[in-house]
């Protein structure tokens, strides 16, 4: 495992958590805890907060027969877990979940940059991100907030290098042109809450072709 | 952004006397994996069901759904018993998970994504009494610090892990002291990922 210089917020850790964090974000969150021990602590941290918390909340009354439901169950052969989907190359269990445990398939997008968009709607978009060695994404600022996590590769932008395992949580007021660096190509898993705004006049243009 | 190391420095309070048995639910979790006591998953039924209702009520279920769960909840903590780490968790902070899961799975019927499994799927390693016991005192003193905070700061940090804040309204209220706790599992994570590199 590599050292690991870009973490997830505290506040974002918590909402995964409590269970309030978006669809998209919480595959982010989860595939980045895959890889970083430091973050996976912190959520297990968290964790010991909210059973505190429940430890020392109201009690409700439970039905008469809940308890003896319970106990019958334990008896019965328990019905079979759902498989889970695991890891598969560079992809955490996560991502390989939201791909449906399909390889991911890419769509060009110009200047030899590829996605693959998982998921689009309401709540935010899921997509991940093939770009070449030393190319750039274009100028884009965000209507929200926008987590991207680096799975192969490294890329960078006015406020660092990222590297895989890194994740990058930038804010509305960021505006970033992320450079893939020499080497490999970087791929990385993107999660905003709002479309991307593209800066010039044709990436502007472009958006709805791209969907991105 | 957030500093997240600055919690690390700062004082616990000490409000609890360091020698202090294990906490009563961890115990009969333990006897629940270990032995596969009836008894004790009974008294766990007892402790947690209700408290367990309350949470998922404060989620906005209906009481029949909120029971469904609590009975798949209870049924996954005598099934995956064999999966607790008591060097990595209470009983509370693990049974917490499972109910986020089971109750996230329900209302948006499908999976919640969940990090990779570190869990070693054949010999569980064996506890190692001073982490175990390590733990449960950092669980102490963050359930104490919890107790000193005036009732309207308990009254948010209750609302965020019940899951009644969205997560742009979650920033300000984890001034908590998770530092050292968070220490302690950092370190059976690494003895954990050691122990899975062997059984490679």
């Amino acid at each position: 495992m590599t050292e690991i210089q870009h973490h997830l917020t505290e506040d974002l850790i918590a909402a995964y958590a409590a269970g309030t964090l978006g669809h998209a974000f919480s595959v982010v969150v989860a595939a980045h805890l895959s890889l970083c021990d430091e973050c996976r602590s912190q959520l297990e941290a968290h964790e010991h907060l909210g059973g505190a918390v429940l430890e020392d909340l109201t009690q409700e009354t439970v039905s008469v027969g809940l308890k003896s439901a319970v106990l019958a169950g334990i008896d019965l052969p328990a019905p079979p877990e759902p498989t889970r989907i695991t890891r598969s190359g560079i992809y955490p269990s996560a991502i390989m979940t939201a791909l449906k445990g399909r390889p991911p398939k890419w769509k060009p997008v110009g200047g030899g940059i590829r996605q693959c968009i998982i998921e689009q709607g309401a709540e935010g978009s899921l997509r991940l991100l093939y770009i070449p060695p030393g190319r750039a994404v274009p100028d884009h600022g965000h209507g929200g907030l926008e987590l991207t996590l680096v799975l192969q590769g490294s890329f960078h932008d006015a406020s660092g290098a990222f590297k895989a395992g890194d994740v990058e949580v930038a804010t509305e007021d960021v505006q970033h042109v992320p450079i893939a660096g020499e080497g490999i190509a970087c791929i990385c898993l993107a999660a905003s809450d709002a479309p991307l705004r593209f800066r010039g006049w044709l990436p502007r243009l472009l958006q709805p072709m791209f969907r991105i | 952004m957030r500093n997240r190391e600055s919690h690390v420095t700062e004082p616990l309070p000490h409000a609890e006397p360091l020698a202090r048995p294990l906490s009563q639910q961890t115990v009969l979790l333990l006897d629940v994996r270990d032995n596969r006591s009836r008894a004790a998953f009974g008294q766990l039924f007892d402790y947690y069901a209700p408290r367990l209702k309350g949470m998922l009520l404060r989620a906005g279920m209906r009481s029949g759904q909120a029971e469904d769960v609590v009975q798949e909840v209870m049924l996954s903590i005598w099934r995956k018993a064999d999966q607790f780490d008591p060097a990595r968790a209470q009983a509370s902070a693990w049974i917490y998970r499972i109910a986020k899961n089971r109750q996230i799975d329900m209302i948006r019927r499908e999976n919640r994504p969940l990090p990779d499994e570190l869990v070693a799927a054949e010999e569980p390693s064996v506890d190692d009494a001073g982490d175990v016991l390590a733990l449960d005192q950092e669980g102490s003193r963050l359930r104490a610090a919890l107790a000193l905070l005036a009732p309207e700061q308990r009254a948010v940090i209750e609302q965020a892990y019940m899951g009644e804040l969205s997560h742009s309204e979650i920033t300000a209220q984890t001034g908590l002291p998770l530092g050292t706790i968070k220490s302690r599992i950092r370190l059976a994570l690494e003895r954990l990922r050691h122990d899975l590199k062997d059984l490679r």
